[in-house]
C-alpha cells in the first residue's frame, strides 16, 4: 500500500503542491533575476556573498552528516542505525542538491557555468569544491539506489558496495573540509583567516545534520508509523550533545584568540555580528539568538534524564538546527564580508525575490527527501508488515 | 619566504618531504617562480608610483578617474551597492587600514587618496578564479576575460583591496559616452582595473598618468633599475597597500 506509507495519500500530496507552490514562486523571481542581474538581491560590492552561497555552507554540512550514521553502522557494525542510516544517505542526496542549486542561482552568468569544467584550475578551491561535492551526490545516490534495491528484493547488497561505502566516508569529510577551505584560505578576510574552520564546520555539521535527521524521523513515524526505533534516535541524541558542545567549544577558543589578542582585525568582525558596527546591527539580535539557541539546546542535551525524554530531545534539536543554521546560514558569511577591506561597513538584507529563490531551493530538497524517504518507507514495508529487521541490510564491511 | 620555511623545515629533518611539499603547495597557490623570459627577451614589469604630496596638492581634483572611466566605459551607478570602480579615492586611513597609526600621519587623516587593482605579484585573485578567467600577464598585469568569467565573484572575497567591481546590473545604459575602442561589459561579471594594456600595447602610457595635471602618477618598469618609477622609489620612502598580506602590490605610494 504505497499511497498509505505517507500516513495518507491526500496529506501526501498536498504537501508536494505546498512545495511545488513554493518552487514555482521562486522560479518567476529566478527569471526576474535572470532578466535584471543580481542587483535585485541585497547583495553589493561589499557584501558580495549572502543569502544563496550561506545556504550553500549550511546545506553542505547536512550533507557531510550523513556520515554520523553511515560509519557506525557499516564499519562498526552498528545495526541500531540500520533503519535511519539509508534516511541518512536520502537527506545527504538532497542537501547536496540543494548546495549546487545554491551556487547555480548565485552565478552573474549562469549559462557558462560549463566553463568550470571547460577551464579546470586546480590552484581553485571552488574547481575542488564542485568536484568533491559532484563526487559525494554520485556515491550516496548509488549507495542508497543499490541498498533499497537489495532489500526490495529481500538479497543482501551487492559485495562491490563494501569498498564504496568506506569511501563515502572520508568523502563526507572531505566536503565540508573543501568547503571551510574555500574560506579560511583567503588572506584579509579576517573571520575566516582562522586554521579553526574546517574543524568549527565539521563540528557544527555534525550537530545540525544528525539533529535534523532526528526530527525528521520522529515526523517520520508520526506520519506513516516507520520507525527507526528510540535507541537509534537516542544515539543520535548523544552524538548531537558531544558534537555541539564540541562546535560551542571552538567557538569559544575562536572567541579567546581573537579577543584576548585585541588584534583589530578580527575583532571588527565579531563585533560587527554581535554589538554593532557604525551603527550597522541588523545581525545582532540573530546573532544572539542563534547564541541563546546553542546554550539551551546544550542544557537540554547535556542532561541525560532531559535528553531521553523524545519530546524534550525535538525540542533540543530543533534548536541545535536553528541555532546552527542562523550562524552559518547567514552570519558566518555576511559577517566575513563586514567591515570590508577597506573598513566599510555595509549592511545586507536578503531581499524579496532572493528570500523566494532560497525558499524555492529549500522546496525542491524537501520534495526530493519526501519522494526518496517515500520510496524507502515503501521499501521497507508498511506498518505491522514484514518488518525490516527480517531482510535488513547486512553490512558489507565487516567491523 | 619560501626558501627559509624550506630550509626550517629541513633542519627539522624533514628536507625531501619539505621540498616536495612546498613544492606542490605552490602549484596548488599557482604561485610558481617568476617566468623567465625565453631567449632573453627582457620582460617589463609594469608598476605605478603615487606621489602623494603631489596628488593631495591638487586636493579634490578627479580627472585621473575621469580619464580611467572615459577610456574603458565605466558606468556609473548611482547606488553604492552597485558600483563599478577601476580608480577611485579612498580616505588615507582606508587605503591603507591604518588603525592606531596614532599620530604618526596627521598631515595625510582623512585625505583622499587615488587606489585601483594594485596588480599583485603574487594575486590571490588570480589564485582563486574557477575558470581562469582573471590571469597574470608575463609583464604583471592582471587582466579579466569578461567572455569567460562566471560571475561567482570568488576572486572579490579573495581580493584584499576591494579593487574589483561586479557588475550586479546590466552596466551598458549606465556608461556616460560610449568609447568604440574598447569593450562594454555585461552584467553578471567582474571588472577591474587592467593598467590600460589595450594601450601600452600601443606604446602609450597609462590614461590615468597622462590625465594628471599634478603629474602625480608615475608609471613604467619596475625591473628597470633606471625607469623612472624606480628612480622615483629610491629618492623617497614608499609604501604598499598591506604588505603584510605577501600579495606584494605593485602600486607603491610616496609619503
Ligand atoms: S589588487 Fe586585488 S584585484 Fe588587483 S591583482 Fe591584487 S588581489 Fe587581484
Ligand atoms: S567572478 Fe569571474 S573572474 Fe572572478 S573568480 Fe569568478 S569567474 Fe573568475
Amino acid at each position: 500500500m504505497p499511497d498509505r506509507a505517507f500516513g495518507g495519500g491526500g496529506r501526501y500530496w498536498a504537501w508536494l503542491g505546498v512545495l511545488a507552490t513554493l518552487i514555482v514562486a521562486g522560479a518567476l523571481a529566478y527569471q526576474r533575476q535572470l532578466a535584471l542581474g543580481l542587483g535585485i538581491t541585497g547583495l553589493s560590492r561589499d557584501v558580495t556573498w549572502g543569502l544563496y552561497i550561506a545556504q550553500f555552507t549550511f546545506l553542505v554540512g547536512v550533507a557531510a552528516s550523513a556520515v554520523v550514521v553511515v560509519l557506525p553502522y557499516y564499519l562498526h557494525d552498528y545495526r541500531v542505525f540500520g533503519r535511519i542510516t539509508i534516511l541518512g544517505e536520502c537527506l545527504a542526496v538532497s542537501a547536496v542538491a540543494m548546495c549546487l542549486l545554491f551556487v547555480f542561482v548565485d552565478m552573474g552568468q549562469p549559462a557558462r557555468a560549463l566553463n568550470v569544467l571547460l577551464y579546470p584550475t586546480p590552484s581553485s578551491i571552488m574547481f575542488w569544491d564542485m568536484l568533491v561535492l559532484a563526487g559525494y551526490l554520485g556515491l550516496n545516490a548509488v549507495i542508497a539506489r543499490a541498498t533499497l534495491a537489495a532489500e526490495h528484493r529481500g538479497v543482501p547488497p551487492p559485495r562491490w558496495l563494501g569498498p564504496v561505502i568506506v569511501l563515502s566516508i572520508p568523502w563526507a569529510v572531505s566536503i565540508h573540509t573543501v568547503t571551510a577551505f574555500l574560506y579560511s584560505g583567503l588572506p584579509g578576510r579576517h573571520l575566516w583567516l582562522t586554521a579553526l574552520l574546517a574543524p568549527r564546520f565539521l563540528a557544527s555539521a555534525f550537530a545540525s545534520g544528525p539533529a535534523l535527521l532526528i526530527l525528521l524521523a520522529m515526523l517520520l513515524r508520526r506520519l506513516t508509523g516507520f520507525d527507526v526505533g528510540r535507541e537509534a534516535l537516542q544515539k543520535l541524541g548523544l552524538i548531537v550533545a558531544y558534537t555541539m558542545t564540541v562546535n560551542v567549544f571552538f567557538v569559544l577558543v575562536e572567541l579567546f584568540t581573537v579577543f584576548y589578542s585585541q588584534a583589530p582585525e578580527a575583532i571588527d568582525h565579531f563585533e560587527f555580528l554581535f554589538l554593532g558596527l557604525e551603527g550597522q546591527a541588523g545581525l545582532v539580535p540573530w546573532m544572539w539568538a542563534s547564541v541563546i539557541l546553542a546554550v539551551l539546546s546544550l542544557g537540554l542535551l547535556l542532561t541525560p534524564r532531559l535528553r531521553r525524554d523524545m519530546r524534550l530531545l525535538a525540542a533540543a534539536c530543533a534548536m541545535v538546527f536553528a541555532s546552527l543554521w542562523m550562524d552559518k546560514g547567514l552570519g558566518l558569511i555576511v559577517g566575513g564580508f563586514v567591515p570590508s577591506p577597506l573598513g566599510e561597513v555595509t549592511g545586507y538584507v536578503p531581499t524579496l525575490p532572493e528570500v523566494a529563490i532560497a525558499l524555492a531551493i529549500w522546496a525542491v530538497g524537501s520534495l526530493l527527501a519526501s519522494v526518496l524517504f517515500k520510496v524507502v518507507v515503501a521499501v521497507r514495508g508498511e506498518p505491522g508488515g514484514p518488518d525490516s529487521h527480517s531482510r535488513s541490510v547486512r553490512a558489507p564491511v565487516e567491523a | 619566504m619560501s626558501v627559509d620555511r624550506r630550509a626550517f623545515l629541513g633542519a627539522a629533518g624533514l628536507c625531501a618531504l619539505a621540498v616536495t611539499g612546498t613544492r606542490s603547495l605552490e602549484a596548488l597557490a599557482g604561485t610558481g617562480r617568476p617566468e623567465t623570459a625565453p631567449q632573453g627577451r627582457r620582460v617589463p614589469r609594469w608598476g605605478m608610483v603615487v606621489d602623494l604630496r603631489r596628488c593631495l596638492q591638487a586636493d579634490g581634483c578627479t580627472d585621473c578617474i575621469a580619464a580611467c572611466e572615459r577610456a574603458h566605459n565605466v558606468p556609473r551607478l548611482p547606488s553604492r551597492a552597485h558600483e563599478v570602480k577601476w580608480i577611485w579615492r579612498e580616505p588615507y586611513e582606508r587605503a591603507f587600514a591604518q588603525r592606531g597609526s596614532g599620530y604618526a600621519d596627521e598631515a595625510l587623516r582623512g585625505k583622499l587618496v587615488p587606489v585601483l587593482c594594485n596588480h599583485c605579484d603574487n594575486p590571490p585573485c588570480v589564485r582563486v578564479c574557477p575558470v581562469k578567467a582573471t590571469w597574470k600577464r608575463e609583464d604583471g598585469i592582471v587582466m579579466m576575460d569578461w567572455h569567460r568569467c562566471i560571475g561567482c565573484r570568488y576572486c572579490m572575497a579573495a581580493c584584499p583591496y576591494g579593487a574589483r567591481s561586479f557588475n550586479w546590473l546590466d552596466p551598458r545604459p549606465r556608461v556616460k559616452e560610449v568609447n568604440p575602442d574598447f569593450p562594454t561589459r555585461t552584467r553578471g561579471v567582474v571588472e577591474k582595473c587592467n593598467f590600460c594594456e589595450e594601450r601600452l600595447a600601443q606604446g602609450r602610457g597609462p590614461a590615468c598618468v597622462e590625465a594628471c595635471r599634478e603629474r602625480a602618477l608615475a608609471f613604467g618598469d619596475l625591473r628597470d633599475p633606471g625607469s623612472q618609477v624606480r628612480e622615483q622609489l629610491r629618492s623617497r620612502h614608499a609604501m604598499r597597500r598591506k604588505p603584510e598580506l605577501g600579495t606584494e602590490p605593485s602600486v607603491y605610494y610616496r609619503a
